[in-house]
């Protein structure tokens, strides 16, 4: 049976899954229920200097849909917690108390003045909690003011407040870093020169939903007007992915911890953040759309899978994939794949056929003998995946690599050595090979 | 006592909740939330199995994509463009032999998409808005005469004025719509829907209708054509084929057709006298609409005989079902002997077990049973008559009209379509389908430059 208790900068929860800053960690309400059914943490919803913020007085969430109104994205624009701060405290304190075994790290977010970090630190030592996470990612409002992402976008500011944290607490200190920014390797590595424990990532992505037609303003309007909100939900997790790796890959990050959030729902998900480096994960948009239950599927799923794999901790699993994260110039271009549709599973819906005729290569055919057939003509197909893509059947169309022979395509013999973009002849900055 | 046991035929078996219900919607509307998530399971198709597989040629595909971005009434307009009578067809093509049945879903799952429902939610949508789907062309100074306001002759009447054709749409009968008004089952087309959808489709405008007047004499047609540039006929079956066996003529013996077409007509359902034992000859789908229709009139056993097996049966297997389901009891191998009778009433049908010939036919074992019956319904097809073509020498076959894949008849100037002419398939979809090919040809012909 597979041990899924993680410590992360010495904060021990009974599993990986977390739920990140965000509207269900605000209150002690939300947060016991939380626990009781079964997370193994919370990051609590970030606290701010007193007077608390005001939220707008309607609506703050905003959603796209796939079919059957399956929510694929999701933005907000609350701000952080619009409550007292002495009330936030009291409340962490006693959830502490009353979970001594789950994680609670408190989420921060102040002015880029030292005594204002110095101060609030204090105050949350106070509490016991585990750890604290600085908020340099709201990308809302907040940002406005010269906090939240307007500090994670300038790596200097990160590095600085990172660094007056670790000079006042004792508590473990995770840096949370904006997708809102060209290369996300910079604020990691400041948030690291400055002294942080650790990163998180990513905060929600600048986005506006939609336009309402009839009043032309951006949805949802409030009293006609709109402004962007942070994107999150399953549509940002391949963005999310990317940066994790990015900061795992790294030379000068490589070996920071990283707390992984960005449309994980699933066990699957989360492995796929572990694999790509991170230790532990968070999670908001799919507990806000289903409920806290879900974190049963994430512990269950990740049980099996472990256990099936023979991983006996998460760990284990930890970075498994970043080796094989490269650059483009050091792929294989020797690897030869054809599409291979399994006419057995095939539902000739013709959509393979359409797409690669349309808009590819014309390698799909759409009749055989007169009847609706749909087979890859190897003479056309470069193994680009579209088929594979848009496939409604799950394994119906597989990608197979050629092995031996020659590329029906090119011609050329199959060559099993492997060879990139960095030697080959049509590579004007070309190294020849043995040089 | 429970008045489904009143003996022989007697009006009145059930509550009034209990008519309101048996002729309420067979398939309740999709809610725009329904057809939301019906249109999204839709996988856009290449050379869409179920396009092809619609006679009149909608695109399926197309429209499911336009109800599913919250366009219902432009799907209702790719409907519209092949199928002026998409409403009705919605509500009574067997779908499950048509677009249904080839569905890619049925492989992926077995549950084709509601493609039915769908287009009758689209084009509700747009009914309910009123607005016309298509405007009239210029005008053309073409005038056509279209005979038989059915749907090969409202189909065809439509798309003429839409090319901007003066169309006059003559109907022998005192209402518009051919079988869709006094044919089909009422539980498919409930709330007067065959009336609303004609007045749907002559607010196209340039169409002007001519009750009571059909091909009645010898000269009907030669004056139509003089007075026309064009004429259609879309004239229906006028006739109903005969058992031609004893007893025939026999009180409570009765064409399906007729029944049908006044429990269509019949305002009040509980007014209309129906057997307490009903006996249906046939194993089509009229057969299936009287067997479901009299059983829940109240009649108490409902018996649909056919003569041959379940491979020859022509109701559909929902159609099938359907009966079963409602309690219709399916004899097959059975062909009718003669039909006894007390006092110049029927009382039993004599049949006799047939056996299969090994060449697709049938023949009688000599084996007989006895069904008794208040009512017999023939529902073994009808005939075209051609005594409404007057003295026009109009090339028939198979007795019925012959026509070109133009629907271009034998005399130039008259084209036909619907169930009048040869080698129709007996479909509204497919009658709907014979009145816009012969428009399209009536316009080319009219149109074309000397």
């Amino acid at each position: 049976m597979a041990d899924l208790r993680t410590d992360f900068l010495g904060i021990k929860s009974p599993n990986p899954f977390w739920l990140a800053s965000a509207p269900p960690t605000d209150r002690e309400v939300n947060v016991t229920r939380a626990f009781k059914a079964g997370w193994g943490g919370v990051v609590w919803k970030t606290l701010g200097e007193d007077p608390h913020i005001v939220n707008v007085n309607g609506p703050r969430y905003g959603a796209i849909h796939g079919p059957d109104r399956q929510l694929i994205g999701f933005n907000n624009i609350e701000l952080i917690t619009d409550r007292p701060l002495a009330v936030n405290l009291r409340e962490i304190k006693a959830v502490k108390k009353a979970w001594p075994d789950r994680a609670v790290v408190v989420s921060l977010m102040v002015p880029c003045e030292e005594a204002s970090w110095k101060n609030i630190l204090k105050r949350v030592e106070e509490t016991e909690a585990d750890g604290i996470e600085l908020n340099f990612g709201c990308p809302h409002g907040m940002s406005e003011r010269g906090m939240g992402s307007a500090v994670g976008q300038v790596p200097e500011y990160v590095e600085m407040v990172a660094r007056w944290c670790k000079q006042h607490t004792r508590m473990p200190v995770i840096v949370k870093l904006t997708p809102n920014i060209t290369d996300v390797r910079k604020p990691a590595a400041a948030a690291k020169s400055g002294g942080a424990d650790a990163v998180s990532l990513i905060n929600t992505i600048n986005s506006i939903m939609g336009v309402d037609l009839d009043t032309m303003a951006p949805n949802p309007p409030t009293d006609g007007k709109g402004t962007h909100g942070g994107y999150c939900g399953p549509a940002v997790k391949p963005i999310a992915l990317h940066m994790v790796a990015d900061i795992a890959r790294n030379p000068e990050t490589r070996g920071l911890p990283i707390s992984a959030i960005g449309g994980i729902a699933t066990w699957r998900d989360a492995v796929d953040f572990l694999a790509l480096g991170a230790a532990n994960v968070q999670v908001c948009t799919a507990a806000m759309t289903y409920g806290f239950r879900i974190v049963d599927e994430m512990t269950q799923g990740l049980s099996t899978f472990m256990d099936e794999k023979g991983y006996g901790v998460v760990s284990d699993i930890v970075g498994l994939a970043v080796p094989n994260v490269t650059d483009w110039q050091y792929l294989n271009l020797n690897y030869v794949a054809k599409a291979r549709i399994d006419q057995d599973l095939c539902i000739k819906c013709g959509r393979c056929h359409i797409a690669c005729e349309d808009t590819s290569h014309q390698a799909i055919t759409a009749t055989k003998n007169g009847q609706r057939h749909f087979e890859v003509d190897d003479e056309e197909c470069v193994g680009c995946n579209l088929c594979v893509a848009v496939c409604p059947v799950e394994n119906c169309i597989e990608l197979v690599q050629l092995t031996s022979g020659s590329d029906p395509r090119t011609g050329k013999p199959i060559d099993r050595d492997y060879a990139n973009w960095t030697t080959h002849p049509n590579n004007p900055q070309a190294v020849p090979a043995g040089e | 006592m429970d008045k489904r046991r009143v003996p022989g035929v007697a009006a009145e078996r059930l509550t009034a909740e209990d008519y309101r219900r048996n002729f309420a919607d067979l398939h309740p509307p999709l809610s725009p939330h329904e057809a939301q998530v019906e249109a999204q399971r839709c996988y856009f198709c290449y050379d869409a199995p179920c396009m092809n597989a619609c006679p009149t040629g909608i695109d399926v595909a197309l429209f499911i994509r336009q109800i599913s971005t919250g366009n219902p009434k432009g799907a209702a307009h790719t409907i519209l463009q092949q199928n002026i009578l998409g409403g009705m067809c919605a509500r009574v093509c067997p779908t499950e032999t048509l677009c249904e049945e080839v569905c890619v879903r049925n492989v992926a799952e077995e549950k084709p998409i509601r493609i039915g429902l769908l287009q009758r939610y689209a084009t509700d949508v747009l009914m309910e808005s009123g607005e016309q789907a298509f405007r009239r062309q210029a005008a053309s100074g073409k005038k056509i005469a279209v005979v038989g306001a059915g749907p090969a002759g409202l189909s065809c009447a439509h798309r003429l004025s839409h090319h901007g054709h003066d169309v006059t749409l003559f109907e022998a009968k005192q209402k518009l719509g051919g079988l869709n008004e006094f044919g089909l089952a009422a539980y498919k087309t409930p709330d007067d829907f065959a009336q609303r959808e004609i007045d749907y489709i002559l607010g196209i405008g340039g169409i002007e209708v001519e009750l009571g007047r059909g091909l009645s004499d010898a000269s009907g047609l030669a004056r139509l054509r003089a007075d026309f540039d064009a004429v259609f006929l879309g004239l229906g079956m006028g006739g109903v084929k005969r058992l031609a066996i004893e007893g025939e003529e026999l009180e409570g013996v009765i064409d399906a057709i007729d029944y049908i077409a006044r429990l269509r007509q019949a305002s009040d359902k509980s007014k209309l006298p129906v057997g307490r034992r009903v006996v249906v000859i046939g194993g089509g789908m009229t057969a299936v609409d009287i067997a479901v229709q009299t059983k829940r009139l109240g009649a108490e056993e409902v018996t649909m005989a056919y003569r041959r097996g379940e491979a020859q049966l022509k109701a559909s297997r929902y159609e099938q079902e359907l009966a079963k389901s409602n309690g219709v009891q399916i004899r097959l191998w059975a062909s009718p002997r003669r039909i006894l009778g007390e006092a110049g009433k029927a009382t039993a049908v004599e049949f006799e077990y047939q056996s299969a010939d090994g060449e697709g036919g049938a023949a009688g074992t000599g084996e007989t049973f006895v069904l008794p019956a208040d009512q017999v319904f023939k529902a073994i097809g009808q005939t075209f008559l051609p005594d409404s073509l007057g003295a026009f020498a109009i090339e028939l076959s198979g007795g019925r009209i012959k026509v070109d894949g133009e629907g271009r008849t034998s005399v130039p100037g008259i084209w036909a379509g619907g169930d009048c002419v040869a080698g129709s398939e007996d479909l509204t979809v497919a009658s709907v389908e014979d009145g816009k090919i012969a428009a399209e040809s009536i316009h080319r012909s009219l149109t074309a430059k000397a």
